[in-house]
């Protein structure tokens, strides 16, 4: 491996229209490495990764990210992308009349040629459409899709497949997938998880899985397992991690950390309070 | 394809092309300022026309002078009648072939691109410049079979028993104070007559265009579809920058006979201080099929809904509209449509957009008389806003006689979604860009009814009319 970019998340405190959701986070992800990250509903998991791609309704109160020591905090998201940074949503946007094909070409021009100015020419189209063709084999999906508008009606797994996709073409250095089995049939788990590992060898990506359940992993299988509860990663390890929360569930993270624990209870009550629970 | 298209006018990146100007030292004739009873009878006179046609024009006059402004819709309090000039012409004869065209308004022409356009539908072309037109041919083949598609000065001459038939019957002369005005000095415009069965096949087109500062244009289009018959009409706009107001005032008028179709697409980019006031109805007769296409870009004000009279059963019509209203700019667009037979059917379709401070709103009438049973009209208009200085507004006007309808009416305002724009960006495109496409989204149902040069054509300004909004 020629080179070997680290992504450093250290204390990293968000909040969301004020209220604190991240309380101090610590992640550090090498390219080519296979992180999981757990957690259970509301702990934040989506915060960070809408944190770490610069979502502007989330506000960093503290801590860093770094790439190779390089703030990420200050970049706009557009940059972000740019410097090799890529979130597989777990709930991605509709944009209604912009097909998948139009829409990806932009990215793929900005993303490959980063010192592109507007309005300079986009990637020709053969070569794209032919790579995206390709792709789009690998993935098991119709070639019609690209002249689809962007996640407008798409089924919920069409959706995530539209998701890797992108990360496909954009071939980033780090990628967050962000629940990206949630929705999806059991084969397609795999078809998706064998485009992730394609990628992830080819372009040495460092991968950090959400999810809630082990399947996935069985296919993109992480060399790291951190659990994130109340805010802060409180527990970290190996596969073994997986199959215990698998078979025990989160209440003997909840024993062991009861101080995370009534931060989460805490958290949850007040969005009860104002009808935005989870 | 589209987004092909769509792909290729990105990056078009010259603020100004649509900006430039010829100088005004070559016109012909100019009239002074001001409307008066001479003016009309030196136009007439100079037309050499016949005198019902100047009867005509002294009626528009008295209905005009009479007629009191309207004060709905847009602001017209700043519109000065005594200092616009009516009449103008550009050059003294009408060129037969390209060769006879002037070079200054072929120079024109070409940086509206209209040769090219030639060359692709080897259609018909009527460009219409300054108050006349100059430039006109036709496809051999269509003119073998009897369609005309001439200026409307020309058929006064040639073909006087058809347009003295209908001129002034779908749009009375009294039908509102600016169809009386353009009666009154109209000049140029399009004539169009279709004999029954015949299909044409290519879009007819004409190119228009305002240059002189203060030169009010008030063309006056008259399209006869007869029975069986088939038309694409298209028009397209583009117009050079000036420093004071300058009115545009068309009337278009539109017989659809028996089984009969036409769709009339236009697309006007405006300078920013042109007030763009236009009456346009159809009259879509059993079976027959009206379709305005409507895009509307630019001016200072635009007040124009186009509408369709269902007077046979059967009928249809349809009204999609376009307007994208910026810094200064206020698009109040629409459209009517009037059921007056059974088992007609409409739709209106509205997307508006409004950024830097413009107004867009939607106007419509939806109209069911007594006894136009089983008639269906659903109406959608959708307003996007892009930034908090903006506005949008709606006015439904729905008026129904008849209890056996089905009448569908939607309408949503949104503002170019956060999460779309984060998801964009999240993706490598800079504010500008994600903004660009999300507005190129939002219109390509329609803009992907426009003919292909024209969806080229439409996205370019979308970009341009974009460009430095953001950021
Ligand atoms: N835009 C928002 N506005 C208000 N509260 C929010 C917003 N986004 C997240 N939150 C709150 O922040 C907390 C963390 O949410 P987050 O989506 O990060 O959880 P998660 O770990 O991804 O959960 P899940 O497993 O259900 O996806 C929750 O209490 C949630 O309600
Ligand atoms: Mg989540």
């Amino acid at each position: 491996m020629l080179m070997s970019k680290v992504l450093r998340i250290e204390n990293l405190r968000v909040a969301i229209e004020g209220k604190e959701i991240l309380r101090g986070v610590d992640l550090t992800i090498k390219q080519g490495e296979v992180h999981a990250l757990m957690g259970p509903n509301g702990s934040g998991k989506s915060t960070l990764s809408y944190a770490l791609m610069g979502h502007p309704n989330y506000e960093v109160t503290g801590g860093s990210v770094t790439i190779d020591g390089e703030d990420v905090l200050g970049m706009e998201p557009d940059e972000r992308a740019k410097a090799g940074v890529f979130l597989a949503f777990q709930y991605p946007t509709a944009i209604p009349g912009v097909t998948v094909a139009n829409f990806l070409r932009h990215a793929v021009t900005n993303v490959r040629n980063p010192e592109r100015k507007e309005g300079q020419d986009l990637i020709p189209m053969r070569d794209f459409r032919k790579e995206m063709r390709q792709e789009m084999d690998e993935l098991g999906m119709d070639h019609e899709f690209a002249r689809r508008y962007l996640n407008e009606g798409f089924s919920g797994g069409e959706k995530k497949r539209a998701e890797i996709l992108q990360l496909a073409m954009l071939r980033p250095a780090f990628a967050v997938l962000d629940e990206t089995d949630s929705g999806l049939d059991i084969d397609a788990v795999r078809i998706v998880s064998e485009g992730v590992n394609r990628v992830s060898a080819k372009h040495s990506t460092g991968v950090l899985v959400i999810t809630h359940y082990e399947r996935i992993l069985t296919y993109i299988k992480p060399q790291f397992v951190h659990i994130l509860f109340g805010g802060q990663i409180v527990e970290e390890g190996g596969p073994e991690l997986v199959k215990q929360l698998e078979a025990e569930g989160y209440d003997w993270i909840r024993a062991k950390y009861p101080e995370a624990a009534r931060l989460a209870a805490e958290l949850e009550a007040s969005q009860q309070d104002q009808g935005v629970g989870v | 394809m589209a987004t092909d298209l769509n792909l290729q006018v990105a990056g078009i990146k010259d603020e100004y092309k649509y900006g430039f100007r010829d100088s005004d030292d070559n016109y012909a004739f100019k009239s002074g300022k001001g409307l008066t009873k001479a003016v009309v009878e030196q136009i007439s006179e100079m037309k050499n026309e016949p005198a019902w046609m100047r009867e005509f024009r002294l009626k528009g006059l008295e209905t005009f002078l009479k007629k009191p402004t309207p004060t709905w819709g847009g602001d017209l309090s700043e519109l000065n009648f005594d200092d616009i000039r009516y009449f103008m012409k550009a050059t003294d004869r009408q060129g037969r072939t390209w060769d006879d065209v002037p070079a200054e308004i072929k120079n024109t022409f070409d940086k509206l691109g209209i040769p090219e356009a030639e060359r692709k539908f080897l259609a018909g072309v009527g460009a219409q410049y300054e108050s006349e037109v100059v430039y006109h041919s036709l496809r051999e083949d269509l003119q073998a079979k009897g369609v005309i598609f001439t200026d409307t000065d020309t058929a006064v001459r040639d073909y006087p028993d058809l347009v003295r038939e209908y001129l002034g019957t779908i749009i009375p002369i009294g039908d509102n104070k600016f169809a009386a005005l353009n009666s009154a000095v109209w000049s140029g415009g399009s004539f169009v007559y279709i004999p029954a069965g015949v299909k044409v096949d290519i879009p007819l087109q004409a190119y228009f265009r305002i240059n002189a500062e203060n030169m009010g244009q008030f063309e006056r289009t008259l399209i006869l579809v007869e029975e069986g018959a088939q038309v694409h009409y298209v028009e397209g706009c583009t117009a050079p920058m000036y420093s004071s107001e300058s009115l545009h005032s068309a009337v278009v008028e539109i017989v659809v006979k028996k089984g009969g179709r036409c769709r009339y697409t236009t697309i006007q980019n405006w300078a920013n201080n042109i007030y763009n006031l236009v009456t346009k109805r159809a009259v879509a007769h059993e079976d027959a099929l009206m379709e305005w296409v409507d895009g509307n870009l630019g001016s200072k004000l635009t007040m124009k809904y186009p509408a369709v009279y269902m007077v046979g059963p059967g009928a249809r019509g349809e009204i999609l509209s376009i307007a994208f209203a910026g810094k200064g700019q206020h698009q109040d667009a629409g459209g009517k449509v009037v059921h007056a037979a059974p088992h007609t059917s409409s739709r209106i379709i509205s997307k508006s957009i409004s950024k830097n401070g413009g107004r867009a709103s939607y106007r419509g009438l939806l109209k069911v008389t007594d006894g136009a049973k089983g008639s269906k009209s659903n109406v959608v208009c959708d307003a996007l806003i892009l930034d908090p200085a903006s506005r949008s507004d709606t006015y439904p006007y729905i008026e129904i006689d008849e209890d056996d309808v089905k009448i569908g009416h939607e309408a949503s305002v949104s503002k170019i979604g956060e999460e779309q724009l984060f998801y964009l960006r999240s993706r490598g495109l800079s504010e500008a860009e994600a903004s660009t496409l999300i507005v190129s989204g939002f219109i390509e149902p329609l803009v992907k009814e426009l003919p292909m040069e024209y969806a080229v054509e439409m996205n370019k300004l979308i970009q341009l009319q974009m460009e430095g909004s953001v950021g």
